[in-house]
């Protein structure tokens, strides 16, 4: 196992950091769009559109950097943008006055990332969530740190498991 | 902002993000075609800024926030340089598929700034 290198940020991984840096990019130029020319308009809107700016910008940076305590602030943000993009999307259908005064364009004016569940950036902010919790829940350090030592015991398992192959065979087929 | 020109750009990308994706998910490294694409992608964003800056002398005056249009483009200009370094760095399959992420969102981008740029804002 790699464990100098960064533990998540290996094979398809990469492609969720990237992904992650270009959402992140793209909250952090319309956040600062918004705030800076009609933050008046719609404050907790564009609030909270600067917020999730900052929170895809420490995911990014936390999915690249190892350690315990990345891996715990990578959980936090992670879990902050789902809350998010859930309550966000949720608020733009029973209040859109709130997110969205133009339903016209769903994804421009007073729209957050999150509003309408991120239909404005082709859901990727409700999907990107579940798969870095999926990718966190893959690259736990515990088990990164597991893996060596497992081998023997899945190999006993293994052996374990021929004793009824047939058994094995009905659960992967189903 | 000449609207042919922004669909060209659109397909390129689209065609871009299509061709890396597929490379990587067969396993290739980057390789000079791979990285190519995203040059030619960054290569259309330069015409398209020339054409933004050109247009309004020429009568073609942006009707939605132009402030706007242009964080789009910058933001649009850097993916491609920031995707390539990447693949530079990271010499493996994935990079590929980093490749067509930045060509896909450059994609997207140029059909919202056509959007941004034609707007009948209040």
């Amino acid at each position: 196992m790699v464990q100098k290198k960064s533990t998540r940020a290996v094979g398809i991984g990469r492609v969720l950091i990237a992904v992650y840096a270009i959402l992140a990019l793209a909250a952090t130029g319309r956040s600062v769009f918004q705030i800076a020319t009609q933050f008046q308009q719609a404050p907790l809107a564009y609030a909270l559109s600067g917020l999730s700016a900052i929170v895809y910008i420490m995911a990014t940076v936390a999915l690249i950097m190892r350690g315990r305590r990345w891996y715990a602030i990578a959980w936090g943000t992670i879990s902050f943008e789902l809350v998010g993009v859930l309550f966000v999307g949720l608020m733009s259908i029973i209040d859109p006055s709130v997110f969205v005064p133009s339903a016209k364009y769903a994804h421009s004016d007073h729209s957050t990332v999150w509003t309408y569940f991120g239909i404005g950036y082709g859901f990727v902010p409700l999907v990107l969530p579940v798969l870095g919790m999926l990718w966190l829940r893959h690259t736990r350090p515990a088990v990164e740190a597991e893996i060596s030592a497992s081998d023997e015991s899945g190999s006993a398992a293994s052996a374990d498991g021929s004793v009824d192959p047939l058994a094995d065979e009905s659960a992967a087929g189903a | 902002m000449i609207e042919w020109f922004t669909w060209v750009q659109f397909g390129v990308g689209l065609a871009a993000a299509l061709f890396c994706i597929v490379l990587g998910i067969a396993r290739r490294i980057p390789n000079d075609y791979t990285v190519g694409s995203l040059a030619l992608v960054e290569l259309l964003l330069v015409v398209q800024l020339v054409i933004a800056i050109v247009s309004p002398f020429a009568g073609n005056h942006a009707s939605g926030n132009v402030l706007e249009f242009y964080i789009y483009l910058v933001v649009a200009l850097l993916l491609p340089p920031l995707s390539v370094i990447w693949a530079l760095v990271d010499r493996t399959r994935w990079s590929n598929v980093v490749l067509g992420a930045g060509a896909f969102a450059v994609a997207v981008m140029v059909v919202r700034m056509l959007q941004i740029w034609t707007a009948t804002v209040s």
